[in-house]
């Protein structure tokens, strides 16, 4: 099993903001590996961490406020948190890409796609004028926008939602990365052009064997694309494990409620079993376990325990107190 | 049941800029361009498409927010489309409306108690019951009585569409529109707050209109559901029916397009090619042949209209609404 060795190690990463207000632990804690050529998807809500997780990968944080207080990022071996930011340069965008949730934005609207795409591939490239141009128009080709010679001389503002993010894929994919983190790329998107995007992800990830960290809130995009999710929760993971087991065997109650909260279309037409209460304040935690206050299952010692994340079975982890040690012991009744 | 309001071959065109020197005709984007649907009182009718299909604007047309171009909304038996001034307001009271971004729709100078109690205000309710209704409008959306005094900002997404709903049901509306009123919020308050709107229902006998761009969203609430493209309406049935059975390929592939919280399901999917025509120039015949993967010649001149496909009145605007097999 463990001869492939992973791609990106992140081991104990805290993101921590130092906000007027107080300290907001965006990231508190968290470990992944990823391999080669797998789909990892982290799902979470507004605030839980997981877009800060991306950004702390790419050294993206701002600074001050934010600060990467503690961890390390291993790719391929090489320690990225240690890295000045001239260092960086030369990683982000050449081994490791990000695709934006808003293709608007993360576009220049003052330049045509031509020049922001060739700008990408000489920042990396030793590629004459003349070569990058025929690299940008194989690459457009390759995320499937038709007529890509004349397209090129287009501005953002011409193109549609979906072929905007098909040129964003371009561009991050212009210099054959390894890892690809994609933070809600298909969030501002309609589903038919959603399930292209995703479809076209998943060619790209088979013709260019590219490691993937897929970001979002949408559990069905999971179950799509995704080998292994990350649920995370109040800056934590709080389970872990293959796709297929965690829409079978989901242990956490926040990953249970999220998928209960969720209305099936294929389903019976029943009320849907909301999480109550709203997502706690980063700024104060609580003591003990980060969901106790929504907990179905809550009990007395969830509220001043602070559980591990710990292996329930073989590569599923969960991160709460009722799969500690022994489940019998203490029976609990929701 | 009886149909608390009917909407015939509604019609709403923005002008645009750019007169072509040649052409009588001023060009005009057609966001809804003939749509007819009845509503019975007390039931959900969903509304369902893609951005930039005209869902929103038909709502706002059916509402009079928007004055409609042409066709007529029939609404309690009265025809309501040239409604003016006095009458129109009076109407209001009758006509509520949930807006997508609870955060750009209540007034961040005003407490909550001023935002939930204006519309009664504005209808001279006495001040001790606007106080009473006001209590009991908090408790019934999950806020409680010391909230009142605080501004929108101190509230979280969640709760803010709630104070957004007590407000709109504060005039005991009978018919409620819901603009894309979960698109905004996180899963987990989403559940909560579609959960809070059905248990509104109930207790108050509202009828919904719900607009929305979620599939599973809208199969959830609505009992039945309307499937919009390009300003026009392309299919029409019970919810259950039409997402079991849809008839018109464009339902197919958009409900074929939704990822599904299940990794073992072995969809077929169909992914439809290219992207929406704009629509200030939609395609001749069948608005939706471009797309299409079963077009034949005659989709690309004639434009189907609705058609009865199943005893249960679903409606498919399709020339092969009968021999398209899914």
């Amino acid at each position: 099993m463990e001869s492939e060795s992973p791609l990106l190690k992140v081991s104990n990463l805290h993101t921590h903001f130092f906000t007027k207000s107080g300290i907001v632990k965006a990231v508190d804690g968290v470990d992944f590996d990823i391999k080669p050529g797998e789909t990892l998807g982290i799902v979470g809500e507004s605030g839980s961490g997981k877009s800060i997780t991306a950004m702390s990968i790419l050294g993206l944080v701002p600074s001050p406020p934010g600060k990467i207080v503690n961890g390390e990022v291993l790719f391929k071996g090489e320690n990225l948190v240690d890295k000045t930011d001239k260092q960086m340069r030369k990683i982000r965008g050449n081994e490791i890409s990000m695709v934006f949730q808003d293709p608007m934005t993360s576009l220049n609207p003052v330049f045509t796609v031509e020049k922001q795409m060739i700008e990408t591939i000489l920042a990396h490239e030793k590629f004459t004028k003349k070569q990058a141009r025929k690299r940008a128009i194989e690459l457009l080709e390759l995320v499937g926008i038709p007529d890509p010679q004349k397209r090129l001389k287009n501005y953002p503002h011409e193109f549609s939602g979906g072929m905007r993010q098909r040129v964003m894929i371009a561009i991050a994919l212009s210099c054959n990365p390894s890892l690809l983190i994609a933070d809600e790329p298909t969030t501002a998107l309609d589903v038919t052009i959603q399930a292209q995007i995703l479809e076209l992800f998943k060619k790209m990830q088979k013709e260019l064997d590219m490691a993937i960290i897929m970001i979002t809130h949408d559990l069905g995009v999971v179950a799509e694309v995704c080998d292994r999710v990350m649920v995370m929760y109040a800056g934590k993971p709080v389970e872990f494990t293959d796709t297929t087991n965690l829409f079978d065997e989901g242990k956490h109650p926040y990953t249970l409620g999220l998928m209960n909260s969720i209305p099936k279309i294929t389903a019976e037409k029943q009320k849907l079993e909301a999480i109550d209460g709203v997502p706690p304040d980063l700024r104060a935690l609580p003591k003990g376990c980060s969901f106790a206050p929504r907990c179905k299952h809550v009990m007395e010692s969830c509220l001043t325990i602070d559980p591990n994340l710990r292996e329930v079975d073989d590569n599923h982890l969960v991160r709460c107190l009722l799969y500690e040690e022994s489940e019998s012991k203490k029976a609990v009744t929701p | 049941m009886s149909t608390l309001l009917e909407v015939k071959d509604l019609k709403k065109h923005f002008p645009l800029k750019g007169q072509s020197l040649f052409s009588k005709e001023k060009p005009v984007l057609k966001a809804v361009d003939g749509i007819s649907l009845s509503v019975q009182t007390g039931e959900t009718l969903g509304l369902v498409g893609e951005s930039g299909c005209g869902k929103s604007t038909a709502g706002r047309s059916i509402l009079k927010l928007l004055e409609p171009t042409d066709g007529e909304v029939i609404f309690k038996g009265e025809n309501i489309t040239n409604y003016r001034g006095e009458k129109l307001r009076k109407l209001r009271k009758d006509m509520q409306i949930i807006f997508q971004d609870p955060y750009a729709s209540l007034n961040p100078r005003k407490t909550i108690e001023q935002i939930i109690t204006e519309p009664m205000k504005i209808f001279n309710v006495p001040k001790d019951e606007r106080i009473k209704k006001l209590e009991r409008l908090l408790d019934v959306v999950g806020l409680s009585s010391y909230h009142k005094h605080r501004y929108p900002h101190e509230f979280s997404g969640g709760q803010r569409q709630r104070i957004g709903i007590a407000r709109s049901i504060a005039l005991d509306p009978e018919l409620v529109i819901c603009d894309e009123p979960v698109s905004a919020l996180d899963v987990s308050i989403q559940a909560q707050v579609i959960n809070l709107m059905e248990d509104l229902q109930d207790e108050f006998n509202l009828t919904y209109i719900f607009i929305a761009h979620d599939l599973s969203v809208v199969h959830h609430i609505s009992d039945r559901v309307a499937v919009m493209y390009l300003g026009e309406l392309v299919e029409t049935g019970e919810a259950d029916e039409l997402y079991q059975n849809p008839k018109h390929p464009y339902t197919q592939a958009l409900l074929s397009a939704v990822p599904e919280a299940n990794p073992h399901r072995e969809k077929q999917r169909i992914i439809l090619k290219g992207d929406l025509p704009s629509p200030a120039m939609p395609p001749q015949g069948c608005k939706f042949h471009t797309r299409c993967p079963f077009a034949e010649e005659i989709c690309r001149t004639q434009e189907p209209l609705l058609k009865k496909v199943s005893t249960n009145g679903q409606q498919a605007a399709c020339h092969f609404a009968e021999e398209v097999v899914d």
